[in-house]
């Protein structure tokens, strides 16, 4: 097991710095750097930059050093003292100060929202499979397949657009303006949670029809293994049965769910809080990307694919623990 | 259930007399028929794909046509005069147009007094049908080609919705079915690989796909098409676009893949073939791509609608195709803002037309997936 | 109903019908069975015709789209107050009482032992739960209980083996621990069905010998589901040979086989070989192949297959049971029906 540990550990490590490695390429493909998108901005106000001046922003900001001296010093900083880089349109404030907060609001919708999912979409799924073919299975079916197919964007801004309209609601954003700067308190965390709601259901629609589809259909695949007829035999309750065995051998997978869920959330999040302008990752990342600024965007695909390679880790332990057949082989080599 | 030989007897007349002899295909026909949900999406689909080939003849006017004097306008319903004067008449209604005393804005109501011919095979903006052949008429239109008429209301630049939809849906169909096709090549090529020599090369391509699923995709996505010059022009945007989709794409394909080849690999009929002697591509090809093409056939009509949604969320925040290029997730652009949704509610009409078209490719690779193994009972 | 206090089980008429897109598979047909107490009853036949739905019929184990449409089968509750005679009628009991005769007065043995155990749960814990099911008795009396019940199926170090799990083990000693798991409770009726099929011939050999001997020290009644007829030779003391989900055949193992009467167990005879027989004759199949599920023959359903068929009778009445020659023989065949008319 814990060989297996190490294993598990040194491959997402490995994992990380290539992801490192390929954000920043990806964040240096851009023709051009943030000086030139600096230079057309001055441009289009009427002005011109000497070329002197460009140089030496060029120097200030490291972009007239080859690829790999940049990405050695973004990461071997980020390594060794936290240090993100910094921000050029945000005044070069360091990234760090800019994306943890941020970070941390959008880490916390998508937990609650993997949470929000698997409370809905696991007792839903086992229900639509035990009573295959009945009015509530065929509902659940017909809202999987709807939920996958709704943008989640346009679902928020129908919801947006309803709140608005019928409601009177200020549309978007985490917190009241009373609360927007103010320290954390209950009184915030109480304002957060009141707005929360609205974004998890959204984030999680899509996430829910597709976990309600994967349970129903594991959960058919083990109900009519011979081990539950055999175990049927023996006399237990149908109730019993079917949360002792099949449904805890269907939960299998649905563990190993985590490697996919977590990303598909976290990719709704960035859509839907740019949708409904919350104070999380999204926006920041789409301003990121148009002005060009790469060490804001590196660092946040690199946190973000950090967390969810560690959900990844954490789902297959989860998986281990819960799975003997899994423990078994690596306990076995 | 109860067939074990193969052998003829007196008694060959009595069985079912397809069971044991129709072909595969003919088959998963027989299943996915059933599914009544499968067959109802397949016939939207083919519409769908006919509209975007006659886009131009279904479309009431040009996707790119500008009428600054209605922005903003409301959609107009057609409605039917049955006062039988001069037979049944299509008619809608016009607008009364005023300006916001304050903002000076046009306000468009619809004005039930007035009334403008409907006809069909009208005349109006003309076009190249399929680039080649210039024409005039569109299937439905105002009688007057002088008098506009916008089914589904405009938008800022006064711009007909439904002419762009129809037009939206070219870009926005095609680049599903072309984004899966790139990946569908990456996807047998690595998951096949992968399924069928395991070992090392195995290993390798399971990391690189782990690695590419351990990005988040649309921050990814978001930063690719970042890196697409904005310079470029829609054609090359397209593809482009269409490449960055596919790359993230193949992996689950790839997935699929693999797992059928592992599983097939220790079928009777490809050991079998493998004791005969048969030569590595003779049992890849000629036994195992066979057997595994309705689920991989099932696993690309499943792709299809995530690379229409992929496309539809990039564009939407503006980093996809861009105007002048009209894709559904273009139009949905112009919805972006919350004020303008509360203007002109009609803008998130595009959206319908994704849900429906992914709607119905869902139920029809749901379909052709459960009646992909036409010999599972 | 005329049932001895010897009757462990009484199956009359029973129908087990499938209801698919395609048409009905009449699985089981009008079956008519009785098991006495002790007694080793051989249900034998080709594949498909019938015998595992009518075993699990017994215990009410069909699953969707098979339903049970008609028939009782009289099983012992043990009360008293349940039917006549302290029997109950699995077909119409409700399912507290369906529950109560599972494990606890009819134990089940299954095919294949690798998929018949949850890969999730440790054999003690799957094999504790049957006991404490039914008996009042703590965790550790279940698990010193379940201990003893594998060491009497011939598992060695039984305590060890209580913590494994199924993917640890063999198919034989999986399939002895499922033995020990339809013991668990002292039930009067085992039914194996084909507990030998998925096994190798020395573990084959094995577990029957392991049956036989549990027979002989419980004294229970065993149903055994086989299509091997010398599983049924050298087990049995009655058997009943199905075809087409009715029993066609019926009565001691050893005059049934001396002498059969119908003609499908002739045939099925005849396609064994018999051992010391002289005579270097084939081997001959049962001619033809069972029909299609959804094409049922009209009259007597072997009509089709049958070397001694009399067209325009065989294949307009359905035959009824007729019994002898000897008093607990019973074949349902017309040419007998002929004699005894």
């Amino acid at each position: 097991m814990l060989s297996y540990l190490m294993r598990r550990l040194l491959l997402m490590v490995l994992t990380l710095g290539a992801v490192s490695l390929a954000s920043f390429f990806i964040i240096s493909l851009p023709p051009g750097d943030y000086v030139s998108t600096l230079q057309a901005q001055a441009e289009s106000r009427g002005e011109m930059l000497d070329d002197s001046v460009l140089v030496a922003l060029r120097a200030r900001y490291g972009l007239d050093q080859p690829f790999f001296t940049q990405y050695l010093k973004w990461i071997s900083n980020i390594l060794l003292y936290g240090d993100f880089g910094q921000a050029f349109a945000w005044n070069s404030r360091p990234v760090a100060d800019l994306i943890w907060d941020r970070v941390g609001l959008s880490f916390f919708l998508s937990l609650s929202t993997l949470l929000f999912v698997w409370a809905i979409a696991f007792p839903i799924g086992i229900l639509s499979a035990v009573r295959q073919y009945s009015a509530g299975d065929y509902l659940a079916t017909f809202f999987g397949f709807l939920g996958m197919a709704v943008p989640e964007f346009l679902l928020a801004l129908v919801l947006m657009w309803v709140g608005m309209r019928y409601f009177g609601q200020s549309p978007g954003g985490l917190f009241s303006p009373e609360y927007q700067d103010a320290a954390w308190n209950l009184g915030k965390v109480l304002d957060l949670a009141g707005h929360l709601w609205l974004p998890i259901l959204i984030i999680g629609l899509s996430g829910t029809a597709g976990l309600i589809r994967i349970t129903r259909a594991n959960l058919l695949d083990e109900l009519y293994k011979p081990y539950v007829v055999a175990a049927r035999a023996k006399g237990l309750p149908e109730w019993k049965l079917l949360v002792k065995y099949p449904v805890r051998m269907s939960l299998s997978p649905f563990f190993s769910t985590v490697g996919w869920l977590l990303p598909g959330l976290i990719s709704g999040e960035t859509i839907i809080s740019i949708v409904m302008s919350l104070p999380t990752t999204g926006p920041l990342l789409l301003s990121g990307v148009e002005n060009q600024d790469m060490y804001l965007v590196g660092s946040f695909i690199l946190i973000l694919s950090t967390l969810t390679v560690i959900g990844t880790l954490i789902s297959d332990l989860v998986l281990a623990w819960w799975d003997p057949r899994i423990r078994h082989r690596y306990q076995g080599g | 259930m109860l067939m074990q030989s193969e052998h003829t007897s007196p008694q060959a007349d009595d069985f079912d007399p397809e069971a044991g002899r129709a072909s595969p295909w003919r088959l998963v026909w027989r299943k996915f028929r059933k599914h009544k949900l499968a067959v109802a999406g397949a016939i939207v689909m083919l519409f769908a794909y006919f509209v975007v080939a006659f886009a131009e003849i279904l479309a009431p006017g040009s996707p790119s046509a500008v009428d600054e004097r209605h922005t903003y306008a409301p959609p107009q319903l057609v409605q039917v005069d049955l006062s039988w004067d001069n037979g049944v008449q299509l008619y809608v209604n016009g607008f009364r147009t005023e300006r916001d005393p304050e903002t000076f804005e046009q306000i468009h109501t619809i004005d039930p007094r007035q009334r403008v011919p409907i006809t069909f095979f009208a005349r109006g903006d003309s076009y190249h049908m399929w680039g080649l052949i210039p024409w005039d008429r569109h299937l439905i239109g105002s009688a007057d080609p002088a008098q506009k008429v916008y089914f589904l209301g405009t938008d800022r630049a006064g711009r007909d919705v439904f002419s762009r939809i129809i037009h939206g849906a070219r870009v926005s169909l095609s680049i599903g079915l072309i984004g899966v096709a790139v990946s569908f090549v990456l996807g047998l090529f690595f998951g096949g690989i992968s399924g069928y020599y395991s070992g090392v090369p195995d290993t390798i391509i399971q990391r690189i796909i782990e690695f590419l699923m351990a990005i988040p995709t649309l921050p990814l996505w978001l930063a690719l098409s970042a890196a697409v010059p904005s310079d470029w022009g829609p054609l090359m945007r397209y593809f482009a676009i269409t490449t960055i989709l596919s790359v993230i794409g193949w992996t689950g394909l790839a997935r699929v893949v693999r797992g059928r080849f592992l599983s097939l690999r220790e079928e009777d009929f490809v050991v079998a073939a493998r004791l005969d002697g048969c030569g590595r591509g003779r049992i890849i090809f000629r036994h195992m791509v066979p057997s595994m093409s309705s689920h991989v056939i099932a696993s690309l009509t499943m792709a299809v609608p995530g690379m229409i949604l992929a496309e539809t969320a990039l564009s939407f925040l503006g980093l996809g195709l861009q105007s002048p290029a009209v894709s559904w997730g273009v139009l949905l652009q112009e919805a972006q803002n919350i004020r303008a949704v509360e203007t002109a509610p009609w803008l998130l009409i595009p959206g319908v037309a994704v849900l429906v078209t992914v709607l119905a490719m869902n139920f029809v690779g749901d379909g052709l997936r459960d009646s992909a193994d036409p010999y599972k009972q | 109903m005329a049932a001895s206090d010897e009757t462990v089980l009484r199956i009359e008429d029973l129908h087990t019908h499938f209801e698919l897109d395609d048409g009905v598979v009449h699985a089981v047909d009008g079956v008519d069975l009785d098991i006495r107490r002790g007694e080793v009853l051989a249900v034998v036949g080709e594949s498909g015709c019938g015998k595992s739905v009518m075993a699990r019929s017994v215990l009410r184990l069909i699953d969707r789209p098979g339903r049970i449409t008609g028939g009782h089968i009289w099983v012992r509750t043990g009360d008293g107050t349940e039917g006549t005679d302290g029997m109950a009628d699995m077909v119409t009991a409700d399912a507290r009482v369906v529950r109560s005769v599972r494990g606890k007065r009819v134990g089940m043995v299954f095919q294949e032992p690798m998929t018949s155990m949850s890969p999730m749960h440790t054999l003690g814990n799957q094999i504790g739960e049957a006991i404490m099911l039914h008996e009042s008795v703590t965790k550790a009396e279940a698990r010193e209980r379940t201990v003893e019940l594998l060491g009497r199926v011939g598992i060695s170090a039984p305590e060890r083996r209580a913590d494994e799990y199924p993917f640890q083990m063999s198919g034989g000693m999986l399939q002895r621990a499922m033995i020990a798991m339809a013991l668990a409770c002292g039930p009067e009726l085992l039914i194996a069905d084909e507990p030998t099929t998925a096994l190798d011939v020395t573990t084959q050999a094995q577990i029957l010998d392991l049956l036989r001997s549990l027979q002989q020290d419980t004294g229970m009644a065993v149903m055994l589901i086989t299509h091997d007829l010398g599983v049924a030779a050298q087990m049995a003391d009655e058997v009943a040979v199905m075809y087409l989900g009715s029993v066609v055949e019926r009565g001691p193992v050893a005059e049934v086989f001396r002498e059969p009467r119908h003609p499908y167990t002739k045939a099925l005879l005849r396609s064994v070989p018999k051992l010391g027989s002289r005579s270097r004759e084939r081997l001959q199949p049962v001619r033809g192949m069972v029909p299609h599920a959804y094409r049922r023959p009209p009259g007597c359903p072997f009509h089709p297959r049958c070397d001694e068929f009399i067209a325009g009778r065989c294949d307009v009445t359905v035959p009824s049971p007729v019994p002898g020659p000897e008093p607990s023989r019973v074949v349902s065949c017309l040419l007998y029906e002929e004699v005894s008319a």
